[in-house]
């Protein structure tokens, strides 16, 4: 109750502030029209703005330990939080500006149209893509390789029960966490990879398919992929996996293999419907008709004409694909019925340390484990959302 | 009017026509399970007449057809069948009690927390994301807008047991507000209920508010470039009154249609949510039920959420067919 009436009173005293803000501000200028017809909600604004960047350089440099050696966690994760930022925004910043002075014509217009933002989405997608492939020569050990040292704490310090080989720690089975951190790039990022991929071949087949041939097919193959949409997408995917997981048995890789097949065809309703649909719009042109005069076959028309028109709007739905078909991968391995072990992965990770949240206030280091393999999911997804969502805003045009 | 509750009927068959598909689906799948739940409980040295007594017993030995209609027969009048795991297997001895937990009986309770948890989020979510889409529309390209945009479109992308974990961090273990754990309960007061409540719910509001705010901000601002909303600016009516006087209503369509499918959302989108805060809602027994191939309850929980996804995309439809002239009488 007593947070809840001190932010109470700190939201009354930023209006008053703001207030007082806009007043000072008209009798110090004489009246000028940048104070006299200043709204008050922009006043409260620049107000509240200023009091949390006031308040956050003040906890910034707040000790990181009491007194009594107790860790200050609040402050610890507060400046992991304000240094990441400000590393991110420093990176994208100097990735923007390399790439604005190096490279083709082409490739440097388009850094200069950059926000910061895209740009560090696409540092983002680049650097995992990086992990991901070379992951074997990163790591420091194998992903599946079993050291006798079991439940070492993160931080590589031998006298708060470290380990300098491994600086993350190993899990309860004696496995290196930071490989495994690692590896998990390769296949959690892999797999949802190649799955948005086998869903685009399905779906986008199916869907130009449909829309060249139109008739009977499109009517079965719309009401089909209706039906499909009707089912929530994760609760679908948890009930085929419970058959998955049945007819898999004992092995393991197999339910991988069923786990991919079942999300493709989920999401390849989804790109069945923007195929379709964009599909349409094109087999009316004039072109196609030609196409069609001159005996092309389908695979010309469908290859050719069609998919070389619709690549624009697929590209951005590429993207946002991989994040949902990345994000379900996660939540289907975080419920335990995803990606099986021994393969090393970010949401059986999360599930698996998750418990280590509650030593957050004595260890802030290992509290931070269940973060750091969430954090690296929910970085790449936001990485590819921004570079999206750029590319979204370039090809609308929107202006206002 | 006639036209729009004709409207109204043919898309309501519709929906009920999808939902009897959909049952299909669902009853066709879990049926391609490989053996059966009776040989699976009794184990390999399983007698064949033990195994016969059980199937008979849980109606397995009918054609999948038979017992797909006595499945929707069952459903339509609330009964969803008996939980195999809960199933009372005593009167094998002779010891019948004759009590059985029903998967109805299961499900109820559950239910009425995931619809608690639902409604507390949207309690939050809708008005916050109401008012902040105004804003980022009246304040349109400024810090406040960018700080918005970025911010949301980051919730939007993370998965939810990110969320879900940052906030027990901040909310619960370094500052301890709010309980981490919802062990709800019943008889439990109101307040309690929802202090357990308050923490999964946040986690919701933060996933489902950003698609709502950008949404709103969008709608709004697509409706900017008007001849009227320019008259109303030459009359010198102030930037906000422009908006919540003649942007807003006009916006509203769009608004409602992504309000109602976010609702849609939270009801079927909760299972990862409840998983994290041990939630006793529906979401938490259907992955349960998954992980123990408990074949009724799965395919009550399905059908549950089907039902509920497809009915609030229905009221979507119907909303912004009410809320369009354009669309309430067509050529």
């Amino acid at each position: 109750m007593s947070t809840l009436l001190s932010l109470a009173l700190f939201l009354v005293a930023v209006a008053a502030g703001g207030w007082a803000l806009r007043f000072a501000g008209q009798k110090a200028t004489g009246n000028a029209p940048g104070f006299r017809d200043m709204p008050f909600a922009v006043a409260f604004g620049y107000v509240f703005g200023a009091s949390l960047l006031v308040f956050s350089v003040w906890y910034f440099f707040q000790p990181t330990q009491t007194d009594a050696g107790v860790p200050n966690a609040g402050v610890v994760f507060f400046r992991w939080a304000v240094q990441f930022f400000i590393v991110s925004a420093v990176a994208a910043f100097l990735f923007r500006a390399l790439g604005r002075s190096v490279g083709t014509k082409g490739s440097r217009k388009l850094f200069r149209q950059m926000p910061l933002t895209a740009s560090f989405g696409v540092l983002v997608v680049i650097l995992y893509a990086f992990t991901a492939v070379f992951a074997a020569w990163l790591a420091p050990h194998g992903q599946e390789e079993i050291f006798a040292k079991v439940n070492v704490l993160p931080g590589g310090n031998a006298a708060t029960g470290g380990d300098p080989l491994h600086p993350l720690g190993t899990d309860q089975i004696g496995r290196d966490l930071l490989s495994r951190l690692i590896y998990g790039a390769q296949n959690t990022v892999g797999i949802a990879f190649v799955t948005t991929c086998l869903a685009f071949f399905l779906g986008g087949s199916l869907g130009f398919l449909a829309a060249t041939l139109q008739g009977w097919l499109d009517q079965v193959l719309s009401r089909a992929v209706d039906v499909l949409m009707a089912i929530p997408s994760l609760i679908f995917a948890l009930l085929l996996m419970t058959i998955a997981s049945a007819w898999a048995g004992s092995e393991r890789w197999l339910l991988t293999v069923y786990m991919i097949i079942i999300i493709a065809v989920i999401d390849s309703t989804r790109v069945f419907r923007l195929a379709r649909a964009v599909g349409l719009n094109i087999v009316v042109m004039d072109y196609i008709e030609a196409a069609k005069l001159r005996g092309e076959g389908l695979g010309y028309l469908i290859f050719k004409e069609i998919l070389p028109n619709a690549t624009a709007p697929l590209l951005a739905e590429f993207g946002l694909r991989f994040c949902f078909v990345f994000l379900t991968i996660a939540s289907l391995s975080f419920l335990g019925v995803g990606i099986q072990p021994p393969l090393a992965d970010w949401g059986t990770m999360v599930r698996d340390s998750a418990q280590f949240i509650n030593f957050a206030a004595f260890s802030p280091l290992t509290a931070a484990l269940p973060l750091l393999a969430a954090g690296a999911i929910a970085l790449l997804t936001v990485g590819v959302n921004f570079v999206v969502d750029w590319m979204l805003h370039r090809s609308s045009g929107l202006k206002e | 009017m006639h036209s729009i509750i004709r409207i109204i009927l043919q898309r309501l068959a519709l929906g009920l026509l999808t939902l009897f598909v959909v049952s299909v689906v669902i009853f066709t799948a879990v049926n391609m399970l490989p053996g059966d739940f009776a040989q699976a409980i009794l184990g390999q040295g399983a007698t064949p007449e033990a195994v016969d007594a059980i199937r008979k017993d849980l109606g397995l030995d009918q054609p999948p057809v038979t017992r797909y209609f006595q499945w929707l027969g069952g459903a339509l009048q609330g009964d969803l069948g008996n939980s195999f795991a809960q199933a009372n297997f005593a009167s094998f001895v002779g010891a019948d009690s004759g009590v059985r937990t029903t998967v109805a009986q299961q499900i109820a309770p559950r239910f009425a927390n995931t619809m608690f948890l639902a409604a507390v989020t949207a309690c939050i979510a809708v008005p916050v994301s109401l008012v902040l889409g105004i804003l980022a529309a009246l304040f349109r390209n400024s810090v406040f807008d960018r700080a918005t945009n970025v911010t949301t479109l980051t919730s939007i992308s993370s998965p939810e047991f990110f969320l879900a974990y940052v906030l027990i961090l901040f909310l619960a273990v370094l500052n301890p507000m709010l309980p981490s754990l919802s062990n709800i309960f019943e008889g439990m007061s109101f307040g309690e209920r929802l202090e357990k409540t308050l923490l999964p719910a946040l986690t919701l509001t933060l996933v489902v508010t950003a698609h709502m705010m950008r949404m709103t901000r969008a709608a709004i601002i697509n409706l900017l470039a008007s001849p009227y909303i320019e008259m109303a600016r030459l009359k010198g009516m102030s930037p906000m009154r422009v908006i919540v006087k003649h942007a807003l209503p006009n916006a509203l369509a769009p608004i409602i249609n992504v309000i109602a499918l976010n609702l849609a959302y939270l009801i079927t989108g909760v299972v990862v949510v409840e998983v994290v805060f041990v939630y006793p809602g529906i979401g938490q027994l259907f992955v349960d039920s998954v992980k123990i191939r408990d074949i009724p309850v799965v395919q009550a929980c399905c059908l549950i959420f089907a039902a509920a996804y497809i009915l609030l995309n229905l009221l979507a439809d119907i909303l912004s067919i009410l809320s369009n002239p354009r669309l309430r009488h067509p050529k």
